[in-house]
């Protein structure tokens, strides 16, 4: 396994800058994800790191050296794509066999077999070997296509949504195997997807990525509880991030077309500023400071959704369980102080010193 | 106003049952999700509430009259389907105001009707612009104005927000339930989401395999899953479901865990293989609790974490925990459940036990 280092990559296309001066570096054994909205320029990315994508500028490392001249067989990488490209007539055994089977490797058959079920009982599909492809499932194919990489044993792993086509139960699944397997094998992988959910619960660290651009680069906590712009507030986190305007008067903060206002802490802040709240740091109790209607909930059975208008602003509000506040009671609720995000109207957090 | 009854309805493709003979009250007001899986049944139901699809057998009421073989145009049901067609060519108001034109409205009740219906959904500011210019969002809301403003006696929906990214899903599901408060018009909602179903049903039917699996509130289907299938559907991560064997109030577990069964079951249980149930949140992490495994796998989803333990080499369950709970893959955790949440289901059936009170 290698680590890799990205520095200033750029690529344009017609029209178009795909990537804008990308730098970021994935250890030896780290699981990096890179979340972002569809065009971001993930997949560009995923592309250049393989070599079947030139960048305009910039260089891609592997190990210390740089592989610009190095053809995408000599970068040593394996690549599992959301579209699971499997051998439809051939039984999983020799789907997984196939890369070893390349004339280039000359590996015996004895040890491809060796590896073969070694990957098998890793992905839990031993009693698949001899069954063709075709006659699997969407998650089994998907963890032949997985197989198929692992059994390479690759300097890298690129995954470009792998988990994207396959329905909600399975994805869940998938998701904590894959997360299991790349944690017990070790193996430097980079990850691609717009589902800020598989980013969260897999990542070691995620790089949020816009418009061709790295946002911010940091641990799914550092991502959820410290994000550096209103844009990667709003991307992880569901419900949604409250955001409202604010306006900085006699040391309160009045949310705007609201009856919100509160202590602003001790920090220098503007005088006009964004104010983000998440729906699990809206507490109904008892004696809440603030007041507003309750205009509709959503149970999810785990928790329920609450929205609460309050002035002109609806606050979403996330509690455990299944509630018995009826909609259109009055809530009494309170904002975590300790919790709040504050962003400036560049959209950048602004940093509270602790 | 809208009261929809299936007596005994089944549809049938060849000797193959689509739907098998159901039987199902919606009052009016009520909001009905039929919740499954692709290829349970639940689009056929709702393609014959509404008259496009015929009935192999039984009968559909609607308001108590037999509307079994009556013309979908003479349901009065308003359709709205996941992929909208609005007319390209005409703006989002002419879009809106088009059934009623159809229906040869006068055109200041047109024009009364429309200004009520965008101002509910608050899309004033669309009205001039065609569908191309519009975000998938607000086509949805120019199409679910466009059925609301016909006021029909009920809402047929077939997965509306399917098309839609996360996102947008999550604002329309608020926004048709808001809706739904707002008018109360009897409303039927097929979906394979079950988070969509729970969270905007007044009640919820479990559909596997062309059969209900079961009838009842988002409480009801979350908490007292009827079988093993709701149990596993329902909930993200679904049940946790854990083959056993009981005898003496103590259920023997995979990893040599041994669980006393609580003191409301400890009559109700019979010997033998069973399967423990219990949420994600039901159970809890706790340095001498009863239960054990090695960590598999715990991951952050932002407000909570959830950890996945292995009881043995293939048991898996998964525990819900707060934000700090993050613990590395093999450590070693006990763990307790809340005697509140276990359930039980019979293996050879994989339908529930109820509880000695449930029973009662």
């Amino acid at each position: 396994m290698s680590n890799v280092e990205l520095r200033g990559l750029t690529k344009h296309f017609p029209g178009v800058t795909a990537l804008n001066e990308v730098s970021f570096y994935i250890s030896n054994g780290e699981f990096f994800v890179l979340l972002g909205p569809t065009g971001a320029g993930k997949t560009t990315t995923l592309r250049i790191i393989a070599g079947l994508e030139k960048q305009d500028a910039g260089s891609v490392i592997f190990d210390g050296q740089p592989m610009e001249s190095a053809t995408p067989a000599d970068r040593d990488i394996a690549f599992v794509f959301q579209q699971y490209s499997l051998y439809p007539t051939m039984s999983v055994y020799d789907n997984l066999a196939f890369p070893l089977r390349s004339p280039l490797r000359r590996m015996p058959e004895a040890e491809i077999k060796t590896r073969v079920e070694a990957a098998a009982e890793i992905l839990r599909i031993g009693h698949l070997l001899t069954r063709k492809t075709a006659r699997l499932s969407g998650g089994e194919m998907q963890r032949v296509s997985i197989g198929r990489a692992i059994v390479r044993n690759p300097r890298v792993f690129l995954m470009d949504e792998p988990l994207s086509n396959l329905d909600a139960k399975l994805r869940e699944s998938l998701r904590v195997e894959l997360k299991h397997i790349q944690k017990t094998q070790d193996s430097t992988t980079l990850f691609v997807t717009h589902d800020q959910i598989e980013a969260l619960t897999m990542a070691d660290r995620i790089g949020i990525l816009r418009e061709g651009r790295i946002v911010q680069v940091g641990t799914p906590q550092d991502i959820y509880d410290r994000p550096a712009t209103t844009f990667v507030a709003q991307l992880v986190g569901t419900p949604r991030i409250n955001l409202f305007e604010a306006n900085l008067e006699d040391g309160a903060l009045y949310l705007k077309n609201s009856n919100l206002h509160l202590p602003a802490s001790g920090v220098s802040m503007p005088a006009s500023l964004l104010v983000g709240i998440r729906p699990e740091d809206v507490r109904p109790e008892a004696q809440g400071k603030f007041v507003g209607k309750l205009t509709l909930t959503e149970p999810l059975g785990v928790e329920t959704i609450l929205h609460i208008e309050s002035g002109g602003q609806t606050l979403l509000s996330l509690v455990p369980g299944m509630t018995s506040v009826r909609v259109g009671d009055d809530v009494r609720f309170n904002l975590a102080q300790e919790k709040l995000h504050y962003f400036g109207l560049d959209r950048k957090r602004i940093h509270i010193q602790s | 106003m809208a009261t929809i009854e299936l007596k005994q309805v089944e549809k049938k493709f060849g000797s193959l049952f689509a739907v098998k003979p159901m039987d199902l009250t919606i009052t009016d007001g009520e909001f009905v999700v039929l919740l499954g899986p692709s290829g349970c049944g639940k689009t056929t139901t709702l393609r014959m509430i509404s008259g496009l699809e015929t009935v192999s057998g039984g009968q559909i009421l609607l308001n108590g009259r037999n509307v079994t073989w009556r013309h979908p145009s003479a349901r009065d049901i308003a359709f709205v389907f996941q992929f909208y067609a609005l007319y390209p060519h005409l703006t989002a108001r002419e879009n809106i105001a088009f059934p009623l034109q159809a229906q040869r409205e006068s055109s200041e009740t047109i024009e009364q009707r429309v200004k009520e219906v965008v101002k509910l959904l608050q899309i004033e500011h669309l009205l001039n612009m065609r569908p191309g210019k519009l975000s998938g969002g607000d086509q949805q809301r120019v199409a679910l104005a466009r059925a609301l403003v016909r006021r029909p006696a009920a809402f047929l929906m077939d997965e509306p927000l399917g098309a839609l990214d996360a996102e947008f899903r999550e604002t329309m599901r608020a926004e048709i339930k808001r809706l739904h408060i707002l008018q109360h018009a009897t409303t039927v909602y097929v979906t394979h989401d079950q988070i969509e179903a729970i969270a905007m049903g007044d009640r919820i039917v479990v559909m596997s395999a062309a059969e209900v699996q079961q009838v009842g509130t988002p409480h009801d289907v979350y908490y007292d899953p009827a079988n093993l299938f709701v149990a596993r559907f329902i909930g993200s991560p679904g049940m946790n479901l854990v083959r056993g064997n009981y005898t003496e109030g103590v259920v023997r577990l995979p990893g040599d865990n041994r669980y006393p069964a609580p003191e409301a079951w400890r009559g109700v249980l019979p010997g033998g293989d069973i399967v423990l149930g219990f949420r994600p949140e039901a159970a809890y992490i706790n340095p001498n609790g009863t239960l054990s495994g090695e960590v598999y796998a715990s991951d952050m989803h932002g407000a909570y974490t959830m950890l996945h333990v292995n009881l043995n080499q293939t048991d898996i369950v998964h525990i819900r925990g707060d934000r700090q709970t993050l613990y590395p893959i093999g450590t070693p955790v006990r763990f307790d459940l809340d005697p509140a949440m276990a359930r039980f289901f019979e293996p050879a059936t994989e339908k529930a036990l109820r509880r000695a009170e449930v029973r009662a």
